[in-house]
């Protein structure tokens, strides 16, 4: 069971086949058997999710459900659950209940979706290898050596070990799209705007967007209608309605123009990827779909001004954490700096602290035009370089990542060589584009990420193209060694 | 650009961090290193570039005044560090 | 040496909206601590601020009072600072684009003449919570009730050149959003606050001497005694040879002295960026005609109206229009007895003594604009003197009916009825021959001792006019 796609888990369910609490026990029970070994969930909620399940046979039976009724998926720990620990893998929040459900949490929840848990990240959605989590660092089922990237590590690791059928993720500058390389999904980061971020614990407002991750283009398109769509909670919710994804799935991609920007071939990109990315490329050729080289001049640019708009936006949405109203506080605080301080440093990892560090400097007062101004304005200019590329192509194709998994503890000391694994996907989300990586041919045993880039809203596009390229080749249907 | 230990205590005092020990001089070899990165920005001429301080080309949506909340203070109280008589406590505040 | 005073204000007045400015809790006052706090006010993790279109339109109508320009695009921004009633760690504001631009009110100094003050700007913003230092076991208390609640402040150029004048643009300000129906202006409720920027200069100089900051101004008499102390305290300073300091000062009512704060924040660094949770506000020539359509007639023009329409004199006109409810109730008045200046007379004379002596505002007088009218009709038509009306006026006051019932049940209409006069006036010659002698020999001044008697025997009620006339015709006849 745990190899179905969803469609497949639907048919299941619909036909009586098997139950969805038999269904998410049998994925409960697969947790606790290999996700110690891989530490991608902070919190199973074994008793919550059989109920759930219990009331989505219910709706199964009354003939009331819906594509997802019954269909277990695990949440990543950022998005808030109504009584359920959300801790954004941070000591901060390791106490913290929320209150209420985010919107993507509610909508799933209507959908007849059951909650299996929360899965582990990079502490605040700050990292690509989630090896900054406060409960330790997430393994790759694929090697338990390697990281499985980030920020969406453990959801990448639940989905990649079929520990849960699918999963959500959050991607400020490619952290639902460079884990779900590494592990070898599927995985969306929609239009900004297209998913509510109500209830998704900021780390950069302007970048966030919530999206899913699971192990074809197919389960992407049937998760995302019910993900998607307007929010009045949330001012930077589009009012675009949601096209019917899966609908435009099996569309003929003949004549199909993909651009490959000639500044993501360069140096830098590990050969085993380029090759994969070619054989990839090769494939989509022979369905009719026509390339050609395209210029996104300012791409070195994208890097160094994430590093200042991320950090500056974070510097200030991580000031409610101040041991007042929920969270960690300092043991017998002496006075009320000694409160923020102690509770602050105590609570916030390394590089939580870092960024708030950077963020406040280059907001501070005689830093402001050079860094947060300047790089708002190539911001702009990375936006143009991506709209003169749509007035000529329909889609961009590269690599999600310019290397494989790398080695745990490889890149954690020093912060630039980390930053620089999402080098491919940052432009995308300072333009706010949406952004998809389906599997490559794998490489040397390790997966390797596709990306597909689309105009504004254009997920249907996306999805599409990566659904006609997963008919005709098998590589999203690798299981890691041990997973099967 | 290389930050100094002081400016590196500047920003500590205003993000409300505590350094520890050598912590301040980590920071600023790493908060260094960060920024020469960042200072690959100088190379883009953005003389009359407009600053993009957001990605989506919308206004801001107005919400009707009405009043939807009600009183859940004990619920939202139950994860507060430290409350009485309905407030949130802190060490004393001196104006 | 001469000095210069140079003062500019900063108004914050909370805008009258049933829910706060970025999300659904009630803005009431006075209720139990945090039961009006929701997640977005608690700046839990994962909330999103959603803006208040009455708030919006509240800062639109005062801009638009002001004849200052309305910004077609305005952008919140966030200033962060640390404080325990500052749930998010940052205020949402508006910083490089306000909504409401250059504008400028006219003030009336004391010598009769007048001056214009500059708006600078106007801006949306949210208001912080309160602290509470009582002791809870050596601790504070945050209550965050009023945090999110939606604030217009309002500041000003620096173009007041005394105490008197600041008070004056504050009073005119405090003045103008209660008239516009945008803020109550309680100030007890913290819904209308102060600052002040003051500095001096020799007089003639150009350049700005070093400016403070004074806080905690919450009350006009307050604002003139701490402003007139901060003045002299910096004169003093610089002629014993030392320099103003820019800072921020308390004023502190009890000692009448204003002092450095203490605990503030270093050097504030506010590190101001446009607020990615929220986009930019843009208006349209729609938004503003719809919000502005039930703008009332404003206090300058209305001032201006009743000398020309009603014949006032420009200060009793400025005292009528001092708010819009004591405006309205002088022209029901005016319209139920159709004499403006009579109106007026009573408007400002008896009735206003009555609510001052009673501490009550004319919206909650007892005596309503109709009832007063009615007792005015009386006077005009004859039925009441002067002196009775007023007696009416208290009864009336005390809650015993209209002006006709009262006149009725205590039978105070006056006689003017000639006959019955006559036979009154008679009798009164009859039983005084020495004074009708003595009158006759030329003592015209007796004439008030005989009305005094008609009016005596007629209990008040007689008409004296037709007293007079009627004694004079007997007496010389």
């Amino acid at each position: 069971m745990h190899q179905f796609s969803l469609a497949r888990l639907a048919a299941g369910l619909a036909a009586g086949e098997f139950s969805s609490r038999e269904l998410t026990a049998h994925f409960l029970d697969r947790i606790e058997r290999h996700d110690p070994r891989l530490n991608a969930f902070v919190t199973v909620t074994r008793d919550a999710a059989l109920a759930q399940a219990g009331a989505a046979d219910a709706r199964l039976r009354a003939g009331e459900a819906g594509p997802l009724t019954g269909i277990p998926l695990a949440h990543k720990d950022i998005f808030c659950t109504e009584g359920v620990r959300t801790s954004c893998a941070s000591r901060m929040l390791d106490g913290f209940t929320a209150p209420y459900d985010a919107t993507v949490v509610e909508r799933l929840k209507a959908a007849g979706m059951v909650m299996l848990g929360k899965t582990n990240m990079d502490e605040f959605a700050m990292g690509s290898s989630s090896e900054t989590s406060w409960y330790g660092p997430v393994k790759n089922p694929w090697d338990p050596a390697r990281v499985p990237g980030g920020s969406s590590g453990g959801s990448a690791a639940a989905v990649a070990a079929r520990l849960a059928p699918a999963a959500t993720g959050t991607d400020t500058g490619g952290s639902i799209r460079q884990p779900a390389a590494l592990c070898g999904l599927s995985g969306l980061k929609p239009t900004y705007g297209r998913v509510s971020r109500w209830g998704m614990i900021a780390f950069a407002s302007s970048l966030d967007q919530g999206g899913p991750m699971a192990r074809s283009a197919e389960d992407l398109a049937l998760l995302l209608p019910a993900m998607a769509g307007f929010d009045e909670r949330d001012s930077t919710s589009s009012p675009e309605p949601v096209p019917d994804y899966p609908a435009q799935l099996d569309e003929d991609v003949k004549g199909l123009r993909v651009g490959l920007p000639r500044e993501w071939f360069r140096e830098g990109l590990d050969a085993g990827v380029a090759a994969s990315i070619e054989e990839a490329r090769r494939v989509l050729e022979g369905l009719g779909v026509v390339f050609r080289d395209i210029d996104l001049p300012n791409s070195a640019l994208a890097v160094p001004a994430y590093y200042v708009v991320a950090p500056a936006e974070c510097s200030s949405n991580l000031a409610r954490y101040d041991g007042v109203r929920y969270g960690y506080r300092c043991e017998a605080p002496r006075d009320l700096e000694d409160l923020y301080r102690r509770s602050r440093s105590e609570a916030f990892g390394a590089e939580v602290k870092r960024r708030i560090m950077m963020g406040t400097y280059v907001l501070s007062a005689g830093y402001y035009d050079a860094y947060y101004l300047k790089a708002q304005k190539i911001r702009r200019l990375i936006a143009d370089d991506f709209r003169a590329a749509f007035a000529e192509v329909d889609l961009i194709l590269g690599p999600t990542s310019p290397t494989r998994a790398f080695r745990l503890g490889e890149k954690t000391a020093d912060p630039v060589t980390m930053y620089l694994s999402d080098i491919y996907t940052i432009a995308v989300n300072l333009a706010g584009l949406p952004g998809l990586t389906v599997p490559a041919p794998m490489a040397g045993g390790l997966p390797v990420g596709l990306q597909l880039v689309g105009d504004y809203f254009q997920e249907g596009r996306l999805l599409n193209l990566a659904h006609r390229l997963q008919r005709t080749t098998d590589w999203h249907l690798a299981t890691p060694p041990g997973f099967d | 650009m290389s930050l100094q230990h002081s400016d590196v205590e500047k920003i500590a005092r205003l993000a409300h961090l505590a350094l520890n020990g050598d912590e301040a001089d980590a920071y600023a070899t790493e908060l260094s290193g960060i920024l020469d990165l960042v200072a690959q920005m100088e190379r883009a001429d953005t003389t009359g570039v407009t600053p993009m301080a957001h990605p989506l080309d919308m206004p801001q949506r107005l919400r009707p005044d009405e009043v939807t909340e009600g009183d859940r203070r004990d619920f939202y109280q139950a994860i507060a560090p430290a409350t009485e008589r309905g407030l949130y406590l802190v060490p004393k505040v001196i104006d | 040496m001469q000095w210069e005073t140079v003062i500019g204000l900063e108004i914050h007045t909370q805008l009258l909206t049933r829910s706060k400015i970025f999300s659904g809790a009630p803005t009431a006052f006075g209720a139990e601590p945090n039961t009006q706090a929701c997640p977005v006010d608690l700046g839990m993790p994962g909330v999103l601020p959603v803006l208040n279109r009455r708030a919006v339109e509240l800062a639109v109508r005062f801009g638009t009072a002001i004849g200052a320009e309305i910004a077609r695009r305005s952008v919140f921004a966030r200033k962060n600072y640390f404080y325990p009633d500052l749930p998010k760690g940052y205020q949402i504001s508006q910083y490089e684009l306000p909504v409401v631009g250059r504008g400028a009110v006219e003030i009336s100094l004391e010598d009769g003449s007048t001056k214009t003050i500059g708006v600078t700007r106007a801006h949306l913003e949210e208001d912080a919570g309160k602290s509470l230092h009582e002791d809870f076991q050596g601790m504070t208390g945050i209550d965050l009730n009023r945090a999110g609640t939606p604030l217009l402040e309002i500041v000003s150029e620096p173009d007041m050149r005394s105490p008197a004048e600041a008070v004056a643009y504050a009073r005119k300000i405090h003045q103008l959003v209660r008239y516009i129906g945008i803020s109550d202006g309680n100030m007890q409720e913290g819904s209308f606050r102060m600052d002040a920027n003051v500095s001096v200069r020799p007089r003639g100089q150009h350049a700005l001497g070093t400016r403070t900051e004074l806080k905690n101004l919450n009350s006009f008499r307050f604002l003139e005694k701490a402003l007139a102390f901060e003045v002299e305290r910096q004169v003093e300073v610089i002629e014993s040879g030392g320099a103003v300091v820019q800072e921020t000062r308390l004023y502190d009512a009890d000692r009448d002295e204003t002092r450095p704060m203490r605990g503030k924040e270093e050097a504030n660094d506010y590190r101001y960026f446009p607020d990615p949770d929220l986009l930019p506000l843009e208006i349209d020539t729609a938004f503003i005609a719809a919000a502005t359509r039930d703008l009332p007639e404003l206090p300058d023009a209305r001032r201006r109206r009743f000398v020309s329409q009603y014949g006032l004199k420009d200060h009793d006109a400025g005292v009528l229009t001092a708010s819009r409810e004591l405006a309205d109730f002088f022209e029901e008045v005016t319209e139920v007895c159709g004499e403006a200046r009579l109106a007026a007379t009573w408007v400002m004379g008896d009735l206003a003594a009555a609510l001052n002596r009673t501490a009550l505002e004319i919206q909650g007088s007892p005596v309503d604009a109709a009832m007063l009218g009615g007792l005015l009709q009386r006077i005009l038509d004859e039925t009441l003197s002067g002196k009775i009306a007023k007696q009416v006026f208290e009864a009336m006051w005390a809650g015993e009916g209209t002006a006709d019932e009262i006149i009725q049940a205590r039978g105070l209409k006056q006689i003017s009825d000639s006959a019955e006069l006559e036979a009154i006036v008679d009798e009164v010659i009859a039983a005084n021959p020495k004074q009708v002698e003595q009158f006759r020999a030329g003592k015209e001044k007796l004439l008030g001792f005989f009305v005094g008697q008609v009016m005596k025997a007629t209990r008040g009620q007689a008409n004296p006019k037709q007293v007079n006339a009627l004694l004079r015709k007997r007496l010389q006849g």
